[in-house]
Protein backbone atom coordinates (compact mmCIF):
# COMPACT_ATOMS: atom_id res chain seq x y z
CA UNK A 1 0.00 0.00 0.00
CA UNK A 2 1.24 3.66 -0.93
CA UNK A 3 2.59 5.92 2.30
CA UNK A 4 -0.26 8.01 2.81
CA UNK A 5 1.78 10.95 3.64
CA UNK A 6 3.16 10.76 0.35
CA UNK A 7 2.57 13.78 -1.46
CA UNK A 8 -0.70 14.00 -3.47
CA UNK A 9 0.24 15.53 -7.12
CA UNK A 10 -2.08 14.14 -9.60
CA UNK A 11 -4.58 12.70 -7.24
CA UNK A 12 -7.75 11.51 -9.41
CA UNK A 13 -11.11 13.61 -8.85
CA UNK A 14 -13.65 12.40 -6.34
CA UNK A 15 -15.98 11.58 -9.53
CA UNK A 16 -12.80 9.38 -11.24
CA UNK A 17 -12.50 7.45 -8.13
CA UNK A 18 -16.07 6.44 -7.31
CA UNK A 19 -16.47 5.94 -11.17
CA UNK A 20 -13.09 3.33 -10.50
CA UNK A 21 -15.25 1.22 -7.80
CA UNK A 22 -18.47 1.28 -9.70
CA UNK A 23 -16.31 -0.12 -12.53
CA UNK A 24 -14.39 -2.44 -10.60
CA UNK A 25 -17.68 -3.98 -9.01
CA UNK A 26 -19.60 -4.12 -11.87
CA UNK A 27 -16.38 -6.12 -13.27
CA UNK A 28 -17.00 -8.57 -10.22
CA UNK A 29 -20.71 -9.31 -11.44
CA UNK A 30 -21.23 -7.20 -7.26
CA UNK A 31 -24.33 -5.06 -9.57
CA UNK A 32 -23.43 -1.71 -8.27
CA UNK A 33 -25.70 0.11 -10.88
CA UNK A 34 -28.91 -1.70 -9.88
CA UNK A 35 -28.61 -1.30 -5.94
CA UNK A 36 -27.41 2.17 -6.56
CA UNK A 37 -30.73 3.18 -8.08
CA UNK A 38 -32.78 1.02 -5.39
CA UNK A 39 -30.74 2.55 -2.56
CA UNK A 40 -31.61 5.59 -3.74
CA UNK A 41 -34.82 5.51 -3.81
CA UNK A 42 -35.21 4.34 -0.29
CA UNK A 43 -32.82 7.38 0.42
CA UNK A 44 -34.91 9.92 -1.61
CA UNK A 45 -38.67 8.02 -0.39
CA UNK A 46 -38.89 5.80 2.57
CA UNK A 47 -36.13 7.68 4.50
CA UNK A 48 -37.81 10.79 5.06
CA UNK A 49 -38.52 13.40 7.60
CA UNK A 50 -42.30 12.66 6.95
CA UNK A 51 -42.15 9.48 9.02
CA UNK A 52 -40.49 11.05 12.13
CA UNK A 53 -43.43 13.48 11.74
CA UNK A 54 -46.03 10.92 11.52
CA UNK A 55 -44.47 9.87 15.12
CA UNK A 56 -44.63 13.87 16.56
CA UNK A 57 -48.35 14.13 15.13
CA UNK A 58 -49.22 11.18 16.89
CA UNK A 59 -47.32 11.11 20.25
CA UNK A 60 -48.94 14.70 20.63
CA UNK A 61 -53.00 13.36 20.07
CA UNK A 62 -52.41 10.03 21.54
CA UNK A 63 -51.48 9.88 25.07
CA UNK A 64 -51.10 6.28 25.22
CA UNK A 65 -49.03 6.05 22.21
CA UNK A 66 -46.48 8.49 23.79
CA UNK A 67 -46.09 6.47 26.76
CA UNK A 68 -45.75 3.67 25.00
CA UNK A 69 -43.13 5.92 22.50
CA UNK A 70 -41.36 6.89 25.42
CA UNK A 71 -40.66 3.53 26.66
CA UNK A 72 -39.85 1.41 24.07
CA UNK A 73 -39.22 3.87 21.34
CA UNK A 74 -38.17 1.55 18.48
CA UNK A 75 -41.59 -0.98 18.88
CA UNK A 76 -43.84 2.23 19.09
CA UNK A 77 -42.37 3.35 15.74
CA UNK A 78 -43.22 -0.67 14.23
CA UNK A 79 -47.09 -0.04 15.39
CA UNK A 80 -46.71 3.03 12.28
CA UNK A 81 -45.26 1.09 10.31
CA UNK A 82 -42.31 2.69 10.45
CA UNK A 83 -38.74 0.08 10.39
CA UNK A 84 -35.14 0.74 11.39
CA UNK A 85 -32.12 -0.89 10.54
CA UNK A 86 -31.41 -4.09 12.66
CA UNK A 87 -28.28 -3.11 13.90
CA UNK A 88 -30.63 0.07 15.19
CA UNK A 89 -31.72 -1.80 18.17
CA UNK A 90 -32.37 0.90 20.24
CA UNK A 91 -34.52 3.86 19.86
CA UNK A 92 -34.69 6.56 22.78
CA UNK A 93 -37.42 9.67 22.44
CA UNK A 94 -36.42 12.94 24.21
CA UNK A 95 -39.33 14.80 24.92
CA UNK A 96 -38.33 18.48 25.46
CA UNK A 97 -40.81 20.72 27.84
CA UNK A 98 -41.20 24.49 27.73
CA UNK A 99 -38.18 24.29 30.08
CA UNK A 100 -35.92 21.43 28.47
CA UNK A 101 -34.63 21.06 24.79
CA UNK A 102 -32.71 18.23 23.94
CA UNK A 103 -30.51 18.36 21.14
CA UNK A 104 -28.85 15.38 19.29
CA UNK A 105 -25.36 15.09 17.50
CA UNK A 106 -22.44 12.23 16.31
CA UNK A 107 -19.48 13.93 17.72
CA UNK A 108 -17.32 10.83 16.12
CA UNK A 109 -19.46 10.48 12.33
CA UNK A 110 -22.35 10.97 11.41
CA UNK A 111 -25.27 8.76 13.08
CA UNK A 112 -28.82 9.36 13.38
CA UNK A 113 -32.30 7.70 13.26
CA UNK A 114 -32.01 8.34 9.35
CA UNK A 115 -35.30 5.96 8.72
CA UNK A 116 -37.35 8.25 10.94
CA UNK A 117 -35.68 11.63 10.80
CA UNK A 118 -34.48 11.28 7.53
CA UNK A 119 -30.46 11.30 6.64
CA UNK A 120 -28.59 13.60 8.40
CA UNK A 121 -28.15 17.33 6.91
CA UNK A 122 -24.96 18.74 5.86
CA UNK A 123 -24.19 21.24 8.68
CA UNK A 124 -25.03 18.20 11.05
CA UNK A 125 -22.62 15.91 9.51
CA UNK A 126 -19.77 18.98 9.38
CA UNK A 127 -16.56 19.44 11.37
CA UNK A 128 -18.03 23.10 13.14
CA UNK A 129 -21.38 21.32 14.67
CA UNK A 130 -19.51 17.99 15.70
CA UNK A 131 -16.77 19.49 17.51
CA UNK A 132 -18.45 22.50 19.48
CA UNK A 133 -22.62 21.72 20.17
CA UNK A 134 -21.29 19.61 22.90
CA UNK A 135 -18.89 21.79 24.63
CA UNK A 136 -21.20 25.83 23.49
CA UNK A 137 -24.30 23.83 23.33
CA UNK A 138 -26.40 26.91 23.99
CA UNK A 139 -24.06 29.67 21.74
CA UNK A 140 -24.36 26.95 18.87
CA UNK A 141 -28.10 27.03 19.01
CA UNK A 142 -27.92 30.68 19.34
CA UNK A 143 -25.94 31.17 16.02
CA UNK A 144 -28.28 28.86 14.39
CA UNK A 145 -31.17 31.02 15.33
CA UNK A 146 -32.66 29.08 18.33
CA UNK A 147 -32.12 32.15 21.48
CA UNK A 148 -33.56 30.00 24.07
CA UNK A 149 -34.29 32.24 27.48
CA UNK A 150 -32.04 31.03 30.43
CA UNK A 151 -34.50 28.65 32.16
CA UNK A 152 -34.42 26.22 29.75
CA UNK A 153 -32.34 23.38 30.49
CA UNK A 154 -29.84 22.01 27.48
CA UNK A 155 -29.39 17.98 27.01
CA UNK A 156 -26.97 17.30 24.42
CA UNK A 157 -27.25 13.72 23.13
CA UNK A 158 -23.95 12.26 21.66
CA UNK A 159 -24.80 9.28 19.47
CA UNK A 160 -21.80 7.59 19.88
CA UNK A 161 -23.17 4.15 19.91
CA UNK A 162 -25.75 2.07 18.39
CA UNK A 163 -28.25 3.85 19.80
CA UNK A 164 -30.80 5.77 17.66
CA UNK A 165 -32.66 8.82 19.36
CA UNK A 166 -34.99 11.26 18.17
CA UNK A 167 -36.18 14.74 20.06
CA UNK A 168 -39.96 14.86 20.45
CA UNK A 169 -40.43 18.80 19.97
CA UNK A 170 -43.38 20.58 22.02
CA UNK A 171 -46.32 21.69 20.94
CA UNK A 172 -47.23 24.55 19.92
CA UNK A 173 -49.90 26.07 22.10
CA UNK A 174 -52.10 27.43 18.95
CA UNK A 175 -52.34 23.97 17.36
CA UNK A 176 -54.53 21.95 20.47
CA UNK A 177 -57.23 20.24 18.43
CA UNK A 178 -55.63 19.88 15.20
CA UNK A 179 -55.72 16.97 13.20
CA UNK A 180 -52.80 14.43 13.02
CA UNK A 181 -52.26 15.29 9.55
CA UNK A 182 -52.26 18.91 9.69
CA UNK A 183 -50.18 18.72 13.05
CA UNK A 184 -47.61 16.21 11.06
CA UNK A 185 -46.93 19.02 8.36
CA UNK A 186 -45.54 21.39 11.36
CA UNK A 187 -42.60 18.94 12.30
CA UNK A 188 -39.24 19.45 10.58
CA UNK A 189 -35.68 17.87 10.48
CA UNK A 190 -34.33 20.48 12.69
CA UNK A 191 -37.10 20.11 15.27
CA UNK A 192 -36.21 16.70 15.60
CA UNK A 193 -32.74 17.11 15.59
CA UNK A 194 -33.85 19.42 18.89
CA UNK A 195 -32.04 22.62 16.64
CA UNK A 196 -35.42 24.13 16.62
CA UNK A 197 -38.35 24.57 18.45
CA UNK A 198 -41.87 24.69 16.34
CA UNK B 1 -6.94 5.82 18.66
CA UNK B 2 -7.07 9.23 19.05
CA UNK B 3 -7.56 10.26 15.37
CA UNK B 4 -8.60 13.68 14.06
CA UNK B 5 -12.06 12.17 13.88
CA UNK B 6 -12.56 12.42 17.64
CA UNK B 7 -14.14 16.33 17.25
CA UNK B 8 -16.05 16.66 20.65
CA UNK B 9 -14.93 19.57 22.63
CA UNK B 10 -12.64 20.51 20.14
CA UNK B 11 -11.93 24.28 20.38
CA UNK B 12 -11.02 26.83 17.13
CA UNK B 13 -13.57 25.90 15.01
CA UNK B 14 -16.33 28.68 13.86
CA UNK B 15 -19.44 29.45 12.67
CA UNK B 16 -22.17 26.06 12.08
CA UNK B 17 -22.68 26.53 7.98
CA UNK B 18 -26.64 25.91 8.71
CA UNK B 19 -29.58 26.53 6.44
CA UNK B 20 -33.49 26.11 6.64
CA UNK B 21 -34.19 22.89 4.87
CA UNK B 22 -30.51 22.51 4.09
CA UNK B 23 -29.37 19.53 1.62
CA UNK B 24 -28.32 15.68 2.43
CA UNK B 25 -26.86 15.46 -1.12
CA UNK B 26 -24.67 18.26 -2.94
CA UNK B 27 -23.67 15.74 -5.98
CA UNK B 28 -24.57 13.24 -8.01
CA UNK B 29 -21.50 11.08 -6.49
CA UNK B 30 -22.30 11.45 -3.33
CA UNK B 31 -24.65 9.63 -3.95
CA UNK B 32 -23.41 7.14 -5.63
CA UNK B 33 -20.84 6.26 -2.98
CA UNK B 34 -23.31 6.24 -0.09
CA UNK B 35 -25.19 3.68 -2.11
CA UNK B 36 -21.68 1.62 -3.28
CA UNK B 37 -20.05 1.73 0.59
CA UNK B 38 -24.32 0.19 1.69
CA UNK B 39 -23.73 -2.53 -0.95
CA UNK B 40 -20.16 -3.31 0.02
CA UNK B 41 -21.59 -4.15 3.59
CA UNK B 42 -24.72 -5.64 2.11
CA UNK B 43 -22.35 -8.26 -0.06
CA UNK B 44 -20.70 -8.43 3.39
CA UNK B 45 -17.01 -7.32 2.54
CA UNK B 46 -16.76 -5.42 5.59
CA UNK B 47 -18.98 -3.95 8.44
CA UNK B 48 -19.81 -0.73 9.86
CA UNK B 49 -17.40 -0.45 12.55
CA UNK B 50 -14.45 -1.51 10.15
CA UNK B 51 -16.66 1.49 7.60
CA UNK B 52 -15.97 3.90 10.51
CA UNK B 53 -12.62 2.60 11.91
CA UNK B 54 -11.09 3.31 7.97
CA UNK B 55 -12.29 6.71 7.80
CA UNK B 56 -10.97 6.99 10.97
CA UNK B 57 -7.28 5.80 9.77
CA UNK B 58 -7.26 8.53 7.36
CA UNK B 59 -3.93 10.94 7.20
CA UNK B 60 -5.58 14.27 9.32
CA UNK B 61 -4.63 16.42 6.73
CA UNK B 62 -6.81 14.56 4.14
CA UNK B 63 -9.35 13.64 6.99
CA UNK B 64 -9.97 17.59 7.63
CA UNK B 65 -9.74 18.62 3.18
CA UNK B 66 -12.01 15.97 2.30
CA UNK B 67 -15.60 16.56 2.02
CA UNK B 68 -17.70 14.06 4.20
CA UNK B 69 -18.74 12.13 1.23
CA UNK B 70 -15.04 11.72 -0.06
CA UNK B 71 -13.88 10.33 3.07
CA UNK B 72 -16.85 7.68 2.84
CA UNK B 73 -15.29 7.16 -0.55
CA UNK B 74 -11.89 6.95 0.80
CA UNK B 75 -12.62 3.99 3.73
CA UNK B 76 -14.51 1.99 0.65
CA UNK B 77 -11.46 2.13 -1.51
CA UNK B 78 -9.34 1.39 1.38
CA UNK B 79 -10.92 -1.88 3.06
CA UNK B 80 -12.22 -2.90 -0.69
CA UNK B 81 -8.01 -2.90 -1.20
CA UNK B 82 -7.55 -4.63 2.36
CA UNK B 83 -10.10 -7.29 1.80
CA UNK B 84 -8.88 -8.28 -1.48
CA UNK B 85 -11.91 -7.42 -3.81
CA UNK B 86 -9.48 -4.94 -5.56
CA UNK B 87 -6.15 -3.67 -5.65
CA UNK B 88 -5.33 0.47 -5.17
CA UNK B 89 -3.03 -0.19 -8.88
CA UNK B 90 -6.34 -1.35 -10.03
CA UNK B 91 -8.15 1.74 -8.63
CA UNK B 92 -5.46 3.96 -9.97
CA UNK B 93 -5.47 2.63 -13.32
CA UNK B 94 -9.22 2.73 -13.55
CA UNK B 95 -9.19 6.39 -11.96
CA UNK B 96 -6.20 7.46 -14.43
CA UNK B 97 -4.61 9.32 -11.28
CA UNK B 98 -3.28 8.84 -7.66
CA UNK B 99 -6.25 7.62 -5.01
CA UNK B 100 -5.21 8.16 -1.71
CA UNK B 101 -6.00 5.42 1.11
CA UNK B 102 -6.27 5.64 4.74
CA UNK B 103 -3.18 4.33 6.97
CA UNK B 104 -2.76 0.79 7.77
CA UNK B 105 -4.98 -0.34 11.06
CA UNK B 106 -3.28 -0.66 14.04
CA UNK B 107 -4.18 -4.10 16.47
CA UNK B 108 -8.51 -3.98 18.33
CA UNK B 109 -8.55 -5.56 21.45
CA UNK B 110 -11.70 -7.53 22.99
CA UNK B 111 -14.04 -6.67 25.87
CA UNK B 112 -11.82 -5.42 29.38
CA UNK B 113 -11.88 -8.06 31.67
CA UNK B 114 -14.76 -7.66 34.71
CA UNK B 115 -17.17 -5.64 33.44
CA UNK B 116 -20.00 -5.09 35.80
CA UNK B 117 -23.57 -4.55 34.85
CA UNK B 118 -24.64 -1.00 35.57
CA UNK B 119 -28.16 0.18 36.56
CA UNK B 120 -29.92 3.77 36.55
CA UNK B 121 -28.09 6.35 38.95
CA UNK B 122 -24.91 4.69 39.50
CA UNK B 123 -22.04 6.65 39.16
CA UNK B 124 -19.61 5.45 37.28
CA UNK B 125 -16.21 6.53 35.81
CA UNK B 126 -14.55 6.18 32.16
CA UNK B 127 -11.59 4.14 32.07
CA UNK B 128 -8.42 6.03 31.00
CA UNK B 129 -8.09 3.67 28.45
CA UNK B 130 -5.32 4.73 25.42
CA UNK B 131 -5.87 2.08 22.42
CA UNK B 132 -4.07 2.24 19.34
CA UNK B 133 -7.55 0.44 17.48
CA UNK B 134 -10.83 1.75 16.91
CA UNK B 135 -12.30 2.90 20.01
CA UNK B 136 -16.50 4.65 20.09
CA UNK B 137 -15.32 6.33 23.48
CA UNK B 138 -14.64 10.22 22.59
CA UNK B 139 -11.70 11.42 23.89
CA UNK B 140 -13.66 14.20 25.59
CA UNK B 141 -15.01 11.83 28.46
CA UNK B 142 -12.29 9.84 29.21
CA UNK B 143 -11.25 9.46 33.31
CA UNK B 144 -14.52 11.62 33.72
CA UNK B 145 -17.30 10.61 36.00
CA UNK B 146 -21.02 11.07 35.41
CA UNK B 147 -23.81 8.83 35.84
CA UNK B 148 -25.99 6.22 34.25
CA UNK B 149 -29.69 6.96 33.13
CA UNK B 150 -30.43 3.90 31.11
CA UNK B 151 -28.90 0.98 29.58
CA UNK B 152 -29.33 -1.01 25.88
CA UNK B 153 -29.92 -4.09 24.58
CA UNK B 154 -26.10 -5.85 23.43
CA UNK B 155 -24.39 -4.56 20.57
CA UNK B 156 -21.62 -6.15 19.09
CA UNK B 157 -18.12 -4.52 21.12
CA UNK B 158 -16.74 -2.29 18.41
CA UNK B 159 -13.21 -2.41 19.74
CA UNK B 160 -12.84 -5.69 18.57
CA UNK B 161 -15.71 -5.84 15.76
CA UNK B 162 -13.48 -2.98 13.34
CA UNK B 163 -10.69 -5.86 13.76
CA UNK B 164 -11.42 -9.56 13.49
CA UNK B 165 -11.45 -9.78 16.87
CA UNK B 166 -13.79 -12.20 18.53
CA UNK B 167 -15.71 -10.40 21.69
CA UNK B 168 -18.89 -10.87 23.56
CA UNK B 169 -21.76 -8.53 22.75
CA UNK B 170 -22.02 -6.30 25.46
CA UNK B 171 -24.53 -3.46 26.14
CA UNK B 172 -24.38 0.46 26.31
CA UNK B 173 -24.85 2.81 28.73
CA UNK B 174 -26.30 6.42 28.52
CA UNK B 175 -24.25 8.55 30.39
CA UNK B 176 -24.85 12.00 31.86
CA UNK B 177 -22.28 14.13 32.39
CA UNK B 178 -22.17 18.07 33.58
CA UNK B 179 -20.29 20.01 30.64
CA UNK B 180 -19.01 21.93 33.89
CA UNK B 181 -16.96 18.57 34.80
CA UNK B 182 -16.14 17.57 31.37
CA UNK B 183 -14.67 21.16 30.72
CA UNK B 184 -14.28 23.64 33.86
CA UNK B 185 -15.03 27.26 33.53
CA UNK B 186 -14.43 26.50 30.01
CA UNK B 187 -18.38 25.57 28.15
CA UNK B 188 -21.92 26.71 28.41
CA UNK B 189 -23.68 24.75 31.10
CA UNK B 190 -25.57 21.53 29.81
CA UNK B 191 -25.94 17.96 30.36
CA UNK B 192 -24.01 15.72 27.91
CA UNK B 193 -24.99 12.27 27.40
CA UNK B 194 -22.97 9.90 25.88
CA UNK B 195 -24.11 6.36 24.66
CA UNK B 196 -20.64 4.31 26.57
CA UNK B 197 -19.84 0.50 26.16
CA UNK B 198 -19.68 -0.99 29.27
CA UNK B 199 -16.14 -1.96 29.03
CA UNK B 200 -15.03 1.63 29.22
CA UNK B 201 -16.49 1.99 32.51
CA UNK B 202 -15.61 1.75 36.08
CA UNK B 203 -18.02 2.01 39.04
CA UNK B 204 -17.16 4.72 41.31
CA UNK B 205 -17.28 3.02 45.09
Amino acid sequence: MRDPSEVRQGTASVEQRVDAIEAAFDERGMKPGEFIVEFNHLAEERWVPDNGAKVVAKAWTDPDFKQRLLTDGRRAVAELGITMPAHHRHLVVLENTPTLQNVICCTLCSCTAFTIIGLPPDWYKDLEYRSRVVRQSRTVLKEMGLDLPPEVEIRVWDTTADTRYMVLPVQPPHTIGWSEEELARLVTKDSMIGVARL
Amino acid sequence: MDGMHDLGGKQGFGRIRYSLHAQVFHEPWEKRVNALYSLAVKLGIFNMDEYRHAIERMEPRHYLTASYYERSLTSLATLCVEKGIVTQEELERRADGVFPLAAPSAPGRSNVAGRERFKPGDRVRVRTDYVPGHVRMPGYIRGKTGVVVSESPAYPFPDAHAHGVKAADEPTYDVRFRSEDLWPNSSDPALVHVAVFQSYLERVR
